[in-house]
């Protein structure tokens, strides 16, 4: 009951707020920001001038062509078992995936953990398990702990495919000049993380307001009252509205971790292309567990569906019902691009609408 | 007896007389099935509810129940939300070389123990056994018939506008343990299953002397599929979200999974389209058993077009669908 009037008072707040302001777009980059909003029906809430738009936070939809066909290069060899989280399952590339495969009589093993594949590995002594790396620094570190664990047992018949990517430095490409981005909201797990200092440039250099956000409706509306708030009082800051979970700093033991084990090296991302020094690559010292190394990987060059704009609506500058393919070619059950996909996906989740 | 189940076993022959003898007879005993005749010859009036299903579940044995027990549970809802009278069912099982005897007997005795609290009788059956990979284990098809009688006709199964849509326990329950289970998530306590027969309480509701519009058992799909399922051109379905029934164990596990408790299978509960004017007494018929004592009333039927929507606590409304694929656990 006490919850329903906090937001009642924040929403209110918010409507007075807006009034007379000119057309505010906000926008996030996290897939579990982009379900909740549409969960929790934030849109709703918030007064016609004030637009949310979703990113490239969903770490599926960001995942390139060439990671996923590695991946299924990898499963299609004799003698693996592919262990990955979930959503990673649905996504298309060309007419398979790794869903596909596994119907097929393929090992594909969803895990909810990466620590799971240490035991698959250990569980199949004879056959090489490999550990599909997704995720930004939210589930690196993970990927990080299961490479050291390995290393240390001598876990010989385990490697990982690292598609792992850091966020920064796609904000940064993101939202420079032009982008018509009035303020981000930053994604809070990342920030457990990575810690809120990490997301003081976008008010230093990119100019915006930011509000590091939990992932409660409170918690959202919270975070576009503070932001708000910024752009009527012309603050260039970053809050963190999500102290229960984010310090200043972060986890020092996770980014310890993860940097013992992986460096900054650059990616593509899918809708975005190449941004340097936003990805994450195994360490000479641990080359032995990179699934790239270790196999010997020819990815199938496949182009992304005809019509499809996913690069597009990635960065926010389309929405869902721009695409020729939305709920035509494109459905939830046969998903053409990765947005489509995965649950967190801009078109997954507006096709709910 | 033996320790295993060998190919010798599902061939009709001396080994199978044995099983049926040893394993089968004294646990479903029975008038219909003791003189083990091609087929059950039973008392079923003039019109009767029939119903198949298979079961592949692993694993086997989960907190809250087992393939014995999901087996007739699921074929007695069936029977029980179509207004019949469950009665009768066959137990027809396809069985791998090599499966070990001793849970072949506890899955029989947890078939036989089901159908005693469910009220029915094991009349009819059938055992294959197939090599070692043939089948994973132990799949089981049962098929059942329930029987009306004038005081007791089929329900409309359509729903109308002004309905209230009453639940009769706890949602999600039944797919959050097997998917603990399945992956060794280690909860503690362990998530439990909500497999039960409803027979006893579908009863209740009928006898009540209230009418309902339509009954149905939220298995695969979930709540969500089985309204998705009942709405019609010109109505709309709206549930509460803080309406929704699911025990705080299982609403913790589908939030660390990213799973949504409207999609995920119940073993153990029905969902009721209710005339307002009867959904206090129905409500009152399903608090007077065990298994309906946590029933509430959770949405209503509008006039509409077709969808169904679920409103949240904050008085925002979100598109229900139908699920599509395979529900799978979410990364962040």
């Amino acid at each position: 009951m006490q919850m329903r009037y906090r937001i009642e008072d924040i929403k209110k707040r918010i409507n007075e707020l807006a009034g007379g302001m000119e057309q505010i777009t906000v926008m996030e980059v996290c897939g579990t920001h982009t379900a909740n909003i549409h969960k929790y029906g934030i849109q709703e809430l918030l007064p016609d001038n004030i637009r949310l738009v979703s990113g490239p936070g969903c770490p599926v939809c960001v995942t390139d062509h060439k990671d996923i066909a590695a991946a299924l290069s990898l499963v299609d060899q004799e003698n693996v078992v592919f262990a990955c989280f979930g959503d990673m399952m649905r996504v298309p590339c060309g007419d398979r995936s790794l869903y596909s495969l596994y119907e097929s009589g393929k090992d594909v093993r969803v895990v909810t953990s990466a620590m799971d594949a240490l035991q698959i590995a250990r569980d199949n002594p004879d056959r090489q398990t490999v550990y599909f790396g997704i995720g930004f620094e939210t589930t690196a570190p993970q990927t990080a702990a299961l490479i050291e664990a390995a290393d240390e047992c001598g876990i010989r018949n385990l490697s990982v495919l690292s598609a792992h990517k850091t966020m920064p430095q796609a904000i940064r490409q993101l939202l420079g000049n032009g982008s018509g981005i009035d303020a981000l909201m930053c994604p809070g797990h990342v920030a457990t993380i990575i810690g809120a200092e990490a997301f003081d440039f976008v008010a230093d250099e990119l100019k915006l307001p930011a509000a590091v956000a939990g992932f409660e409706a409170y918690d959202i509306m919270a975070a576009l009252l503070c932001i708000l708030n910024m752009l009527k009082n012309g603050e260039l800051k970053c809050v963190n509205m999500y102290p229960r979970a984010v310090t200043r700093h972060g986890n020092k033991e996770a980014l310890s971790l993860l940097y013992k084990v992986f460096e900054p090296c650059d990616a593509v991302w899918r809708g975005l292309g190449e941004i340097g020094g936003s990805g994450l690559g195994i360490k000479s010292q641990y080359k032995y567990f990179d699934a790239m190394h270790r196999f010997d990987i020819r990815p199938a060059d496949i182009k992304e569906a005809a019509g499809c704009i996913c690069a597009s609506i990635l960065c926010g500058k389309s929405m869902p019902t721009d695409c020729v393919n939305f709920g035509r070619g494109c459905t939830p059950d046969r998903p053409l691009g990765p947005c489509m996909v995965s649950a967190e996906g801009s078109c997954a989740a507006y096709y709910k609408l | 007896m033996e320790k295993k189940i060998t190919l010798a076993h599902g061939s009709g022959g001396q080994a199978y007389r044995e099983l049926v003898q040893e394993v089968f007879l004294p646990a479903f005993s029975n008038d219909i099935l003791q003189p083990l005749t091609d087929s059950a010859v039973c008392n079923a009036g003039e019109k009767i509810a029939m119903t198949t299903d298979s079961y592949v579940i692993k694993p086997l044995f989960f907190p809250g129940g087992d393939i014995g027990r999901l087996c007739v549970s699921g074929t007695v809802n069936d029977l029980a939300v179509s207004g019949a009278c469950p009665k009768y069912i066959s137990v027809g099982m396809i069985i791998e070389a090599g499966f070990d005897m001793e849970t072949l007997v506890r899955i029989v005795e947890s078939i036989a123990m089901t159908a005693k609290e469910a009220g029915v009788c094991v009349v009819t059956g059938d055992t294959k056994v197939v090599e070692g990979g043939g089948v994973d284990g132990i799949y089981i098809n049962t098929a059942g018939v329930g029987v009306f009688s004038d005081a007791r006709p089929p329900l409309a199964q359509r729903i109308a506008v002004g309905d209230r849509i009453i639940i009769s326990g706890y949602m999600a329950s039944h797919g959050m343990a097997i998917m603990a289970a399945r992956e060794n998530m280690g909860f503690t306590p362990p998530i439990k299953s909500d497999v039960t027969p409803l027979a006893a309480l579908a009863d209740r509701v009928l006898q009540s002397g209230c009418v309902v519009n339509a009954m149905r058992d939220p298995t695969r799909g979930g709540v969500a599929a089985a309204l998705c399922e009942w709405v019609t051109g010109d109505t709309d379905i709206v549930i509460y979200e803080d309406l929704l029934p699911v025990r705080p164990d299982v609403s913790a596990a589908c939030e660390i999974l990213g799973m949504d408790p409207l999609y995920i299978a119940n073993e153990g509960i029905m969902l009721l389209s209710v005339p307002e004017r009867f959904a206090h007494n129905v409500l009152a018929a399903l608090h007077s058993e065990n298994a309906g004592k946590n029933a509430v009333v959770i949405g209503e039927v509008k006039k509409g077009c077709g969808n169904v929507y679920a409103v949240t606590k904050y008085g925002t409304s979100r598109k229900i669908m139908m699920p599509r694929g395979v529900l799978l656990p979410r990364i962040c």
